[in-house]
Formats: C-alpha cells, structure tokens, sequence
C-alpha cells in the first residue's frame, strides 16, 4: 500500500500551498508591470488625471534629472578655476541621485571620487563639507583611500573645529588598520580635545571602528576614561558608550564602572541611560550568586525621580525586566508608568502602555492599579497605544470585567487596522482559556467578527482561535463547530476552507450528531473551487468510516462527485468508494482504512521529497517504508522569538517547530528506544542549561511516563568551524537516589546550526512522583570544518562541556488540566476522597506571592481566575485542577489568609478519585 | 552590534505626502539590504501612518517589530525608526531635534519644496544628527549651527558664531542654492 499511502500525504493545505506560490506572485507582477505602463503613459498630456497635473507643476529643483547628465556636469570638478558653488550643487545632485536609490557602477564611482578629490584645493568651507558627504557615500576602495588621507590628515590638523570633527569622522569611516595606527596620536588627542565636537566625531568613531580594529581602540582606554568626566553632556555619553564597549567582556571591570558612576554625577540624559543599562547587567550578572537586598536597586529607584522622561523611562523598564522582581520592588515603577498613561504627549504613554502590557505577563496584579488609566486608553487617537491597552486589560481583568470589556471592544473593532485586531483575537483567546465558564461570550464575540470584513491573517487568527476552544473547552466544541461551518458557507479564502474541512472531518464524526454537518460540506462540493471540492470528498469520507449510520448517504454523495470536472476530486471519490467499500454493502470500516484516512503523516516531508527526487532519477518503484523517518535538523531550539509561542491552530505549517505534545510524542515515538516506553504522561516546557551566546545551546525536555523519564536534550552548535559527532549528555543521578540510568542515546552528528537531540532514559519506580536533582555534562568529538569547503577533519578530538543541572520537581507530575465548572467538578467527587490539613506558610512578600508559589509547586491549573488575588484583601481562596500521573484527576481548594504581618496560612483541601494522591498532594506541599 | 548597549537608530525618513522619498538616511544594511527593501519598509510606515494626526505632538507606533516615532509638517513626514528594545523617548528626541533643526535651517519654512531646494543643508544636519546610527547631537539650535556654520568665515572658531548670525547665512544660502 505505499503508493495507496502515498497520495495521503499531500494535505489539502499543501495542495493550496503549492498554487498560492505559483499564481499570487504572478499576478502581482502583472499588475505591477500595468502599473509601470501607466505612469509611462501618463508623460502622454492626453490621458492625464487633473491632479497628476498639479504634481507636476509642484517645482522641484531636481526635476528631470538624469545620471549621466549629473556625471557629466561633475566636470567641472576639475576646472582649473573651481567654482564652489557650482560644484556643492553637483555634489547635491548626485547625493540626490544616491538618496533616491540610483547607483553607480564601478567605473562611475570611480571617476566621480578621481574628480572630487580634487575639491581640497578649494578653501570654501560649504564646499569642503558637501566635499566629506560625498567621501561617505562613495566608500572608496583602498587604493583610493591613499589619495585622500593627507588631505583629511591635514583638515585633522586644521584650525578649525568643524574641519577637525568631520575630518576625523570621515578619515575613521574609510580607513583601515594600517592607515588607523598611522592616524591613532590625532584620534587619542582629538579624544580629550576641549571642542566637544571634536572629541564626540572621535568617540562615536572608536564605537564604530571597535568592531573592525578592536586591538587599536583598546588601547585608549585612558582617553576615553578621562573623557566620561567631560562636562559637556554628549561627549560624557559617547565617552560612556565606548568605555563599556571596550570593557564589555571584563565583568569586573564593568561592575566597578558602574560602582563609582551610580555614585557620582552623570550630566547627560542619554548617559544615564546607558548607566541604567549597564547597571542592570551588572545586577543579572550578580544575581546568581547573592541574597538579600539587590545591589543597586536604590539608584535604578532613585532614577525615578530624575528630572528627563527617557532616564525616568529607562530605569522605569529595567526595574521591571529585573529577574524574579517582587512586588515591592516593581511598585514605583508602577506608579511612574501609570503618571505616563495619562499624559499628553503619545509617545509617552505608548512607552508606559507597551511596558506595563509586558509586565501584566508576569504580573498582572501589579498593574492592576492603572486598569482605570488603561480604560480611557482604549478610545486613544492612537490605535498602537489603544490596542495595547485593551490587550493589557484582557490580562489583567477577572472573570467579572469580562462581559464589560468585550462590550467595550465590540465597540472599537471597526476602526482598528487588521493587525491590531489580530493582536485582540489572540487576548482573547487567551482570555478564553483563562476563565473558560466565559466560554459562551467570547465565542459568540469571535463569531461575529468572523462574519464581518476581513483579511486573511485577521480571519486566520480567528479561527485559530476557535479550533483552540473547541480543543480545550469540550463544552464549546458543538457552537464552535456550527460557526465554522456557517463561515465555510461565505468563505473566500481556499485555504481556511480546506483547512477547516479538514479538522471538521477529525472532530465532527465524534459529535452527538454528526449528520447536521454533512450538508454544510456537501454544499462545498456544489459551489466551490478543485481544491475546496477535494477537501469536501475527504471530509466526507471520514464521516463515512466513522458513522456507520450515516454510510449509505456518504456513499450516495461520494459517488455524484465521480463525476466532477477535476481529476483529483473524481480520484478522491473513487479511492474512499473503494477503500471505504461503497460499491458492495455497508460493512464496519476496518483499522487500515481508519488508520489511512486519518493517520498523521509519520515522515518529515523533507526526506519524503528527497526520497521522491532520488526516485525520479532512478529506475527502482517508489517504496515509501525506505524513506528514513529521523528527524533531520529539527529546530527544537526554540531560542528564538521566545515571545512569539503560541498555541497552534489550525494552519499550523508543518515545518513549525514541534514544541506541542503532538510533536514530541512523534519525535518520541520514531527513536525506537523510546517508543517502547508508550506514551508520555507530561513533556515539560524546555529549560535552558546553557547562558546565552555561549558556544553550544543546550536545552532539556523532561518527558515523564510512569516508570521512566526522559531527559531529550536540544542541542545547537553554534560555531561555524566546528562538526560535533557522538553527542551525548553524560548525567549524573546521584542527587536523584530514586532514579536508575537505562540509556542514553547520542546523537550521531550535530553540524553548525542545525539543532538536534540526544536522549537519556531514567527509571523511576511505577507511579511514584519521584525527585531529584541531575548534574548533566555534554561529551562530544569535534572535528574542524574547513570554512571554504564546509567540509570536515577526518580526526577529531573528544572534549566536554559543563551544563546547568535540571531539576525533576512533583510539578512535573501533573498535567494543567482545567475544569469549566469546578464546583460541579468538586461535588461529583465523594466526600470520603477528600483530605484537608492547614499549613503556615511563614513570612511571605505579600498573599498574592504566596499563592503564586503553591501554584507553581503543585503545578495545577488555577480555575475561573481565582490565581488572581485582589490588592489590600486579607484572604484568598484559589481553586485549582489538574491530572496526576497515573491518569488521576485531582481538584484542590486553598484558602489562605494573612495571620500576622507578613505570616501566610493556607488550608488545602484536597479531592482526588484516588486517596493515596490526595495525600501525594498534601506531602507535596508539607515537603515543599 | 550596537542595540543593547548603545542607543541606535536604525533610519531617518523624510517622506512626502504621497509616501515618495525626500531624504532618508539608513544605518542599518543588515534590515534593509536593498534599495527594493528600503522603499518596501518606506511604503508600508507611509500607509500604516499617514492617517494620523502627528503634527502637533509626535507619534509613535510599531511596524514590524521595530518601534517608529514620527512627526508631520505641511507636506513632509518625518520618521525615525529603531529596534523594537529601543527606548522610544530616546527615538523621540532624535526626531524631535533633527525636526526642530530643520525648521530652523529653513526660518519654519518647511514644506517639499524649501527641502528640495535646500537638499544640501537636509543632508548635512542628517549627518550631524547620526553617525552610523549613534546620536550625535539631539539639541536643535547646537544642530542648526553647526550646519549652518559653515558659511560662516573659516577662521572664527565656532562658539564666537552666534545662532543668529547662522541663519543670516543659512537665509542667503537658501536664496543662491541650486537655483543658478
């Protein structure tokens, strides 16, 4: 059946991606080539509009102007008896010419910088100076930078100030190393030069030339020193600028430069700045290894009150990046960004907006303060700014505010642009998952605007958004199916079509009655376009294999759509009549016929299309079992965009990277080592174990199944002249005395930027939420890549690297299970299942931190917004559920209350189906 | 190279009123590594703002993960565009110096045509504005000098030039520029 499996592979949506690429590229350029013909037309007078007539008598100084007549005006550069101001207007137009995006070739460029060296002769200052614009935009080559070195030498040597800065700044932009040591006295000097121009031009130089000379700059280090104390403000900053640049890798030294300039006087805005960033580097870098009070945190406060809004700004957002920022901390932070919200000027309050939206991730009851502010931000002129608001609301808000808000947006939908509605379809969605007993509003709220006008990614986002419901929220499942398939009724895009039949075939069969959707798909194969007509048949089909009753009228259906126009929807009708046995009785579809019709595909496309290349040159049939099922170069990483995870939906391209339960059971399921463990209980988010920037990025997945865990290691290479081979992840389990190592499985090759996995498998006895801590090494053979050729060493050599120990914590036991109704849920449980016991929690930054910290221990899910804890209140219940190892649901009740000053006491009740767990939970917390 | 430590600025756009360039200024060829590009980001930020009312007070917005702070006058739009880490208010003081500095140059006269017409002066407070992306000088009346400075005697160092005498210069420039 290979070639039976075969024709499966190619989705609807791979079908739709194949042609979008083909025809939208072309008849963009058919419009755009029409378009050109136009604006040719129009030099015609007869066929001009009025108002194209009017922009023509618009005057402009560079009316007509033409490349070669420009280059040969340039002539006059080398007059015998210069005319300066004749020459500054040819330098203009041919800035012009370079502005408005016209090139030169080489020859050109040449000839034009032969001839305006020899402007130096001319003694007038404009000249010279549309003289040094030019040097710039030209980038001459070496050998014509000899030509002009000892006339910028000398304007370096001139009297004049304004000489003096723009010589250097232009000498420092075209040098190289050679002539740069000729020059170093002037640059070191020009550095501490009284003029503050003079010595800014050399400063911002060494910034720019640090990346190209870095061994030369280093050594003015004593300038540049002297140079932070100027009293002019921006010398102070570009001094500051370098100075951290030089020392950037020498932590010490950076620590000590922040330690005398938080305690002296920093004069410029934009240096504080810079001193506000540097400090917090300083206080992530020393974050590790100290306790108590952060270091430095009373300057980045005390910049609060400084009298510039970019330095009150600056340290506003760096108090609120701090890692692990309590609340304390981030308060006047807080109260500085909530005074923004209300000001005049946009900008400002886009700042404070965009920074708070980004703290209500983390935080959401410290900005819930400014919710008041935020409200009036929702009607802004500015739709950024408005769009942030409500986005930051939706994270903040409760359960209760939810009907008022979606109110509020309905209201401003219409007047917003695609994207930022995008950005409101996703809170939303979010919102959705959050207090999922508001399931019904937000729902009805996607519906309509799915019904309104829309582009594509808008629409995208929205049904997105309600194929992730009905996944999570098994109540909205039958709304949100009957919504699809209203869109699909007036759907102008092929692409959701197919999409959404597809997903209609896996989930409407399960429904309680399936038959209501078969005409809403049916009618697709009467009014629709080849592709849309294909998906139908395949939808159809599933619904036939699944629903016995309802096989006889899919095979009525199938078999009108063996007449179709197109070769794919008849052959589709033929294969499922066969495959589905439409042509003799109605029979219970067998597991193959299941299994082909809804099967994932199990090989990454990009062996499927080698395999099928190396096919078509050969002469051998196609055996699909010999396309190799190992994941190739799998970008696991995740290093990049870690802000822009989302959950995938519907139109998820397949190359995304697996980060979904799916995924890794897919992964997991191709190694065979692994797949006889069966399916994993929990995958953990991945952790990093290595810093940032360092040589090789690893990170782990902690795969949890009742007897094992499996350690997979994300690996990425990120030296260009290195191969690494037989990687492994040597782990040390002795902090872990309940874990036993089975295996480990290296990874064969890792080449440069090309992420890939090893695995190691520990056993664990059967069912028990076992922890420990492990300390891994990473154990290779590098081999040196020759950087021309890519090709490798045959030798290598074995080395190591030291990774972050990773941690198994109880929280990994459980699954984030939510519940819509907990109450219900609660009371379905019988009483004797329950085990209540009190604990005191002990001095605690405030009750919301407290309940965020048995959150995360026990690692539920917090239902109906109860993790939420109002500011100034006394008590707090928190409701939270979640799916124990072993498959037990747990619910668990906590009520916790302020008995001192900062004393918390929480009492847990908790229900589980089974008691021993129950008891699981509360040893959990007594040990945590 | 520059984005974390040191504020940068990844270009200045003067646009007109129909989105057409006027005189921009990049600083980063790794964002926009062909002219095709730069005109594509230019396109986009034009239709993206030129709808809003920023003549007053200077607006800001996000396009493409980069922050954009901008400021209309007459026919002219003015933009300067940094990396979305970037402090907007930092952005916003560029804009603000180089808009005032111009406005300055061309004695408040500023629509297309004066740019145009002084193009020359345009260029240069561009470059005295950035360098290579850093912030060279955000006050408007030390940018408008020094611009305008250099007609100005080559002798008399430039503290002893008074603003006022600037603009007599920059004036009489403006009247004998590329007009022959």
């Amino acid at each position: 059946g290979g070639d039976l499996r075969l024709r499966n592979f190619v989705s609807p949506a791979d079908r739709k991606r194949f042609s979008t690429s083909v025809f939208i590229p072309f008849s963009r350029k058919t419009l755009c080539s029409r378009d050109l013909e136009g604006s040719e037309a129009m030099a015609q007078p007869l066929v001009k509009k009025d108002d194209d007539r009017d922009d023509e008598a618009e005057y402009s100084p560079f009316m007509g102007i033409e490349k070669g007549a420009v280059l040969q005006e340039a002539r006059v550069f080398n007059d015998p008896q210069l005319d300066p101001r004749r020459c500054s207007q040819v330098i203009t137009k041919l800035l012009y010419l370079l502005n408005q995006g016209e090139t030169f070739t080489k020859v050109e460029a040449t000839e034009v910088f032969f001839a305006v060296t020899k402007l130096f002769q001319s003694r007038d200052v404009g000249l010279r100076r549309m003289l040094y614009l030019m040097i710039k935009e030209l980038s001459p080559s070496a050998d014509e930078v000899i030509i002009v070195t000892s006339s910028l030498m000398k304007d370096m040597n001139s009297k004049t100030d304004m000489y003096r800065a723009n010589a250097i700044r232009v000498l420092c932009r075209i040098t190289d190393g050679v002539l740069l040591t000729q020059i170093e006295r002037y640059l070191k000097q020009a550095i501490v030069d009284k003029n503050p121009v003079v010595a800014s031009a050399a400063l911002v130089s060494g910034i720019h030339l640090l990346q190209t000379n870095p061994e030369v700059v280093k050594r003015w280090s004593n300038e540049v020193q002297e140079a932070v104390q100027s009293r002019a403000a921006l010398v102070q900053f570009h001094a500051l600028a370098l100075l951290h640049q030089i020392r950037q890798n020498d932590r010490l030294a950076v620590s000590k430069l922040v330690t005398s300039l938080t305690r002296g006087t920093v004069r410029s805005p934009l240096a504080q700045c810079l001193l506000i960033r540097y400090t917090s580097q300083v206080i992530r870098e020393s974050a590790s290894n100290s306790q108590g009070d952060r270091p430095f945190y009373d300057f980045l406060e005390g910049c609060l009150r400084h009298k510039a809004e970019m330095v009150i700004f600056e340290a506003a957002r760096a108090i609120t990046e701090l890692s692990g920022v309590t609340s304390r901390e981030l308060t006047p932070a807080i109260t500085v960004l909530q005074l923004f919200l209300s000001s005049s000027k946009p900008v400002l309050r886009f700042a404070a907006v965009r920074t708070l939206n980004k703290v209500a991730m983390t935080h959401p009851m410290a900005v819930t303060n400014c919710n008041i502010d935020m409200e009036s931000l929702i009607s802004d002129q500015n739709r950024s700014i408005a769009t942030l608001a409500i986005t930051t609301l939706l994270k903040t808000g409760n359960e209760s505010s939810v009907d008022r808000l979606m109110k509020q947006i309905t209201n401003f939908m219409s007047d917003i642009a695609d994207e930022f509605k995008i950005v409101v379809v996703e809170a939303i969605r979010s919102l959705c998952l959050k207090f999922p007993l508001k399931y019904r509003a937000l729902m009805n709220f996607l519906s309509n605007i799915l019904r309104e006008e829309g582009g594509f990614e808008y629409k995208k986002a929205i049904v997105d958004s309600i194929v992730i419901l009905i996944r999570d929220i098994p109540d909205a499942k039958e709304s949100g199916l009957l919504h699809l398939c209203e869109f699909i009724e007036d759907c102008e895009f092929t692409y959701l079509s197919t999409q959404i039949l597809h997903f209609l075939g896996i989930e409407g069969p399960k429904t309680s009655d399936p038959s209501k959707y078969i005409r809403y798909i049916y009618n697709r194969v009467h009014l629709e376009n080849a592709t849309v007509r294909a998906a139908a048949v395949s939808t159809l089909a599933k619904f036939g294999a699944m629903v016995d009753a309802l096989k006889p009228r899919v095979f009525v259906l199938l078999r009108r759509c063996l007449f179709d126009s197109d070769d794919e929807v008849r052959d589709r009708a033929t294969l499922y009549l066969n495959t589905l046995g439409g042509d003799g009785e109605v029979v219970e579809t067998d597991k193959d016929v299941k299994e082909f019709l809804f099967g994932a595909l199990e090989i990454p496309l990009v062996n499927l299309e080698t395999s099928l290349r190396n096919y078509v040159a050969a002469e051998e049939a196609f055996d699909i079992n010999s396309v190799p099922k190992e994941v190739k170069s799998q970008p696991l990483a995740e290093k990049k965009a870690p802000g822009k995870k989302q959950p995938t939906g519907l139109g998820a391209p397949p190359a995304a990277p697996p980060s979904t339960v799916d995924a890794y059971e897919k992964l997991l399921s191709s190694i065979p080592e692994l797949a006889s463990l069966g399916k994993p209980f929990k995958s953990s988010a991945p952790t990093e174990l290595t810093e940032a920037e360092t040589e090789y990025a690893v990170n782990v997945v902690k795969h949890i199944y009742d007897r094992h865990v499996v350690f997979q290691y994300n690996c990425t290479n990120t030296i260009p002249e290195q191969l690494l081979e037989e990687v492994s992840v040597v782990v040390d389990s002795s902090d872990a005395e309940e874990f036993s190592f089975v295996l480990s499985k290296p990874l064969r090759s890792l080449p440069y930027d090309s992420p890939g996995q090893t695995f190691a498998v520990f056993e664990k006895p059967e069912g028990v939420p076992a922890v420990g801590k492990f300390s891994n090494t990473l154990k290779f053979i590098v081999k040196e890549v020759d950087p021309n050729t890519g090709e490798a060493d045959e030798d290598g050599v074995d080395d190591e690297y030291q990774l972050e120990e990773l941690e198994v914590v109880s929280a990994d036991y459980m699954q984030k299970v939510g519940v819509s109704n907990f109450r219900n849920a609660w009371e379905s449980l019988d009483a004797d299942l329950e085990r209540v016991d009190e604990y005191g929690l002990g001095p605690r930054e405030s009750l919301a931190e407290a309940v965020n910290a048995v959150i995360s221990l026990l690692g539920m899910q917090p239902c109906e917004g109860t993790e939420v804890v109002a500011s100034n209140s006394r008590s707090h219940t928190c409701l939270l559920s979640g799916v124990f190892i072993g498959n037990v649901r747990v619910l668990a009740r906590l009520q916790f209350g302020l008995t001192g000053p900062k004393e918390v006491a929480m009492k847990l009740a908790v229900k589980s189906e089974d008691i021993a767990v129950s008891d699981a939970i509360h040893e959990i917390v007594a040990s945590g | 190279y520059l984005q974390q430590a040191c504020p940068q600025v990844k270009n200045i756009l003067v646009l007109d009123s129909e989105g057409k360039r006027v005189a921009v200024k990049y600083y980063s060829d790794e964002d926009w590594p062909t002219n095709g590009a730069k005109e594509a980001f230019e396109k986009t930020v034009f239709t993206k703002t030129h709808k809003t009312n920023a003549r007053t007070e200077a607006e800001v917005t996000m396009i493409d993960s980069y922050v954009i702070v901008y400021k209309f006058v007459e026919d002219l739009h003015f933009f300067v565009t940094g990396g979305e880490d970037q402090n907007e208010l930092i952005l916003a003081s560029v804009l603000q110096g180089f808009f005032d500095a111009v406005g300055i140059l061309l004695r408040g006269n500023v629509e297309k045509s004066e740019v145009l017409e002084n193009l020359d002066l345009i260029l240069l407070c561009l470059d005295e504005t950035i360098d290579g992306g850093v912030p060279l000088q955000t006050d408007a009346a030390v940018l408008a000098n020094k611009v305008a400075s250099h007609n100005i005697d080559s002798g008399a160092p430039l503290s002893e030039q008074t603003l006022a005498q600037a603009l007599v210069t920059a004036r009489e420039h403006l009247t004998r520029s590329l007009l022959k």
